[in-house]
């Protein structure tokens, strides 16, 4: 099998990824957790680029690095900073599902298609005949607009509706455009005032 | 807000630029990477510079929420609106090749293409900057020594 | 076995990223670190599918040539991608009628001969069907799609979960999972309220 030499490039990112997921796991300082998944988001921006996916690592660095950090750290500063030590038998808990649903998962790597294969099922089907039409059916240089925005449009109308109706539910619930000058008082107080509005 | 000297003159340089380059990804998202969903991160990605160097008051006066309400549901309408178009020109609902004669450039796909990605460009800045108010706008003004 | 496993050998690390993410989902009582764990989750999830989408030797699925002057004017790329799929399945055809012609004459004479033969043959075949690939390799631009959106959606799901939090410290004055079940318990039973 033909491999790339990027793929010691993985390995290092790979590395990167796994340092960080293990210190997210051991920090209770919320900022320096939620800081830390903006690394991951931008580590896996990195592989993504080397997958081929450059759309998709844009996307990830603009939406996941920047918004998703953002987004975290605003909640950040309206609940707590700081995460509560957990018992340990919380933790021999959650190894447990870990090491069952790893197992699991482990166990249908066998079954996956071949990494990196032209002629895997997942790769043979329908991506093949977006990439051989796209010049006859779409003419534009790039496929993943072309697949993103004619063949699948019903899909992507489906995913802008529901970004819609995520930014719905959000209004709703935290209110908008109401900028409100702290006067005191704690959360809970203002919460009962912000219900009788 | 008055120190930050730097950073007050660095985002205003920069937040023109992040805006172009926001619209350079949108209109060139045919030929290379990028797209609406991508643009419109970027553009909203300016609004939250702005707000998070100038405070929530000066972006909010700058992009006022009532705006952004409208902006999250004209994408979407948009996006169906070029739908409805297509079938109310003969084809099936979101087929661009109705919308232009000219099949051998495919022009209608092209045009298609184009307002869908204004559509989703702002549904999806609309909502990054609508979300980043909601949580924002809960925040209290925070004095330098908080962090 | 280890063939089997060797070959698929890159999403063992991104299952192990994966149960990263679920072990902070699972094993603490904060919410805000809960959904942390839970973006670790989906962006392990992202990197899944866009490994199984990977082709080695392929570039990102930006088709060259549609681009600049030359648009409309040069020759179709598909076209070309599917000339060359054609030329180099003839190359294959040639390639394998020669080594198995080669191998019929030489069989009479020497075995071991003819055996190197129709080696010779099939790395041809080999190389023929390789050249067949090499006239356009793109990653497969399916996964790149349902990922691009996905990952937006991911987000505003996740700027909706934020928010039920935000609420639930306006409400309970908490976010760890042990206080609001306690909390909950004392509304039910009519104790501590």
């Amino acid at each position: 099998m033909e491999q790339d030499l990027t793929q010691y490039l993985d390995y290092v990112l790979i590395a990167m990824m796994f340092a960080v997921g293990i210190a997210v796991v051991r920090m209770r300082n919320l900022f320096a957790a939620v800081m830390l998944t903006g690394v991951y988001s931008l580590l896996s921006a990195a592989w993504f680029v080397s997958l081929d996916a450059v759309d998709v690592a844009f996307t990830e660095a603009a939406v996941g690095a920047g918004i998703g950090t953002v987004l975290m750290l605003a909640a950040m500063l309206l609940t707590a900073r700081e995460a509560k030590e957990t018992s340990p038998g919380r933790h021999w808990a959650a190894l447990g599902v870990v090491v069952v649903a790893g197992g699991a998962l482990l166990f249908a790597v066998p079954d996956m298609p071949v990494y990196g294969d032209a002629h895997s099922p997942a790769n043979s089907g329908v991506g093949l005949d977006y990439l051989n039409e796209t010049p006859n059916d779409i003419a534009v240089p790039n496929v993943v607009t072309a697949v993103l925005a004619s063949y699948r449009g019903y899909d992507t109308m489906g995913e802008t509706t529901v970004v819609f109706a995520a930014a719905v539910a959000v209004m709703l619930m935290l209110g908008m455009g109401r900028r409100r000058r702290r006067t005191g008082g704690n959360g809970a107080g203002k919460a009962k005032v912000e219900d009788q509005t | 807000m008055k120190k930050h000297l730097i950073l007050r003159v660095v985002s205003k340089l920069l937040i023109p630029l992040i805006i172009l380059y926001g619209l350079y990804v949108q209109f060139h998202g045919d030929f290379g990477a990028g797209g609406g969903f991508q643009a419109g991160v970027i553009i909203a990605v300016s609004v939250i510079l702005y707000a998070l160097i100038f405070g929530m008051d000066a972006a909010q006066e700058a992009v006022p929420p009532w705006l952004i309400k409208i902006g999250t549901a004209s994408g979407v309408i948009v996006f169906a609106g070029v739908g409805f178009i297509t079938m109310l020109m003969g084809g099936n609902f979101l087929d661009y090749d109705v919308l232009h004669p000219d099949l051998a450039h495919r022009a209608g796909q092209h045009m298609g293409i184009l307002w869908v990605e204004i559509g989703v460009l702002l549904t999806v800045t609309s909502v990054m900057i609508a979300v980043f108010y909601a949580f924002a706008g809960r925040v209290p003004d925070m004095s330098d020594e908080e962090w | 076995m280890f063939e089997l496993l060797s070959e698929r050998f890159i999403y063992i690390p991104i299952i192990i990223l994966l149960m990263t993410g679920l072990y902070v989902v699972v094993a603490t009582g904060n919410l805000v670190k809960r959904l942390v764990g839970l973006s670790l989750f989906q962006t392990s999830v992202c990197l899944m599918y866009i490994a199984i989408g990977k082709v080695f030797g392929g570039t990102p699925p930006i088709l060259a040539d549609t681009h600049g002057e030359d648009a409309g004017h040069g020759p179709d790329p598909a076209a070309s991608v599917v000339a060359g799929h054609r030329a180099s399945d003839d190359h294959a055809e040639i390639a394998t009628d020669t080594g198995a012609h080669a191998a019929d004459t030489v069989a009479t004479a020497h075995e071991p001969v003819a055996a190197a033969a129709a080696e010779h043959g099939v790395q041809l075949v080999e190389h023929a069907t390789e050249l067949a690939h090499h006239a356009a390799i793109y990653s497969n631009p399916l996964p790149h799609v349902l990922i691009l959106t996905a990952i937006v959606v991911g987000v505003a799901t996740l700027a909706v979960g934020l928010a039920l939090v935000v609420r639930i410290q306006e409400a309970y004055g908490s976010i760890e999972d042990d206080d609001l079940n306690s909390a909950d318990y004392a509304v039910e039973t009519g104790g501590a309220e």
